[in-house]
């Protein structure tokens, strides 16, 4: 009774809360119901008795994910009134296309059942009498283990790509110079080479390059530190 | 299975996990200009399946599902980190985030 009744809290407020975070007008109001929606899911993955995975949910997506995203939307200086101008446009055909999903998976739902043997056929061996995060380390550090490296490589892969992709005025970092992107021909980098019959690419110096040599287009620095140099003084003398 | 969730039952887990994913796509439809309630958006999507796994895993007795969540949990990690750098960067190239300028983006 008692597991029914905060089921049913956890539930409204997870649903109430994820309705705002898609129709709130203000971002940071938004990210603050993402906070609360994921205290709200945890607390059904306690009733389900993940304890460990309720707790993992606080801690990562609480303490990490939606503090980042927080930090973003209070970093960035953004003009939200112009970025809610198409709600209107499109909130009658996601209406719509959502009352479609939703009463799809309704009668998927209606008409499903799980059949007995289910139960019996486990991927795992039986833990039952493990406590739950006990149960986890078994698992996850012999039949999973990599799965779980594949996990750190993951995570170490988005931590260099989200370092790369921030910094600035290094000579590996690569900013965007829509100017000489604009001013690019395709004379300067194609080059229709006739091979006459019989004849190897050899001949015509190996495998074709870009006229100007690889090096001097993709070398470190030379998509426009300097260029991007001036442009940051260009805009600071504006 | 759990006695807690044995008393509720299997169905009305998966019914709010319908309901959320169900807001998830919603919000990817309504918010098409910003970038960052798409990415949330996107999290809500990977917490109504989360939250299949768990009620699944724990009405069956089978721990893979819950180890299954912990590796969804490292990829929408991953895919918040990555996406939100994104925005920071194409917020400095462009001083907005606006989503139909990003065709801009030549080269």
């Amino acid at each position: 009774m008692i597991a029914q009744l905060f089921f049913y809290i956890f539930a409204g407020v997870l649903l109430f809360s994820a309705a705002m975070v898609i129709t709130v007008r203000n971002p940071v109001y938004s990210v603050l119901f993402l906070i609360l929606g994921f205290f709200n899911a945890a607390g059904l993955f306690l009733i389900a008795g993940a304890e460990f995975l309720a707790m993992l949910l606080i801690i990562v997506y609480v303490g990490a994910i939606a503090v980042l995203f927080l930090f973003v939307v209070m970093m960035l200086d953004i003009d939200f009134s112009r970025l809610r101008e198409g709600f209107q446009k499109y909130a009658f055909f996601g209406l719509c296309l959502g009352l479609v999903l939703l009463l799809e998976l309704c009668m998927a739902l209606s008409h499903w059942k799980m059949i007995p043997p289910a139960s019996v056929v486990s991927l795992t061996a039986n833990v039952q009498h493990l406590s739950n995060t006990e149960a986890l380390g078994t698992l996850v550090y012999t039949h999973y283990v990599l799965l779980f490296q594949a996990c750190g490589i993951v995570l170490l892969v988005a931590m260099m790509g989200a370092i790369t992709l921030t910094l600035r005025d290094h000579s590996t970092s690569r900013r965007q110079n829509i100017a000489r992107q604009h001013n690019r021909k395709s004379a300067d980098t194609l080059e229709l080479v006739t091979v006459r019959l019989g004849e190897s690419v050899i001949e015509h110096g190996g495998i074709l390059r870009p006229k100007g040599s690889y090096d001097e287009i993709a070398a470190p620095g030379s998509y426009g530190v300097e260029e991007s140099k001036c442009l940051y003084k260009e805009e600071k003398g504006e | 299975m759990s006695p807690t969730l044995a008393a509720i039952g299997l169905g009305p887990y998966l019914l709010v996990s319908a309901a959320l994913l169900v807001l998830g796509v919603l919000g990817i439809f309504l918010n098409r200009k910003n970038v960052i309630i798409l990415l949330m958006s996107l999290e809500l999507v990977l917490l109504s399946a989360n939250l299949n796994l768990v009620a699944f895993s724990s009405a069956l007795g089978d721990l893979a599902g819950q180890v299954m969540v912990l590796f969804v949990l490292t990829i929408a990690a991953a895919e918040a980190a990555i996406g939100l750098a994104i925005v920071t960067v194409y917020f400095r190239n462009r001083g907005s985030i606006q989503v139909e300028d990003v065709t801009m983006m030549k080269g």
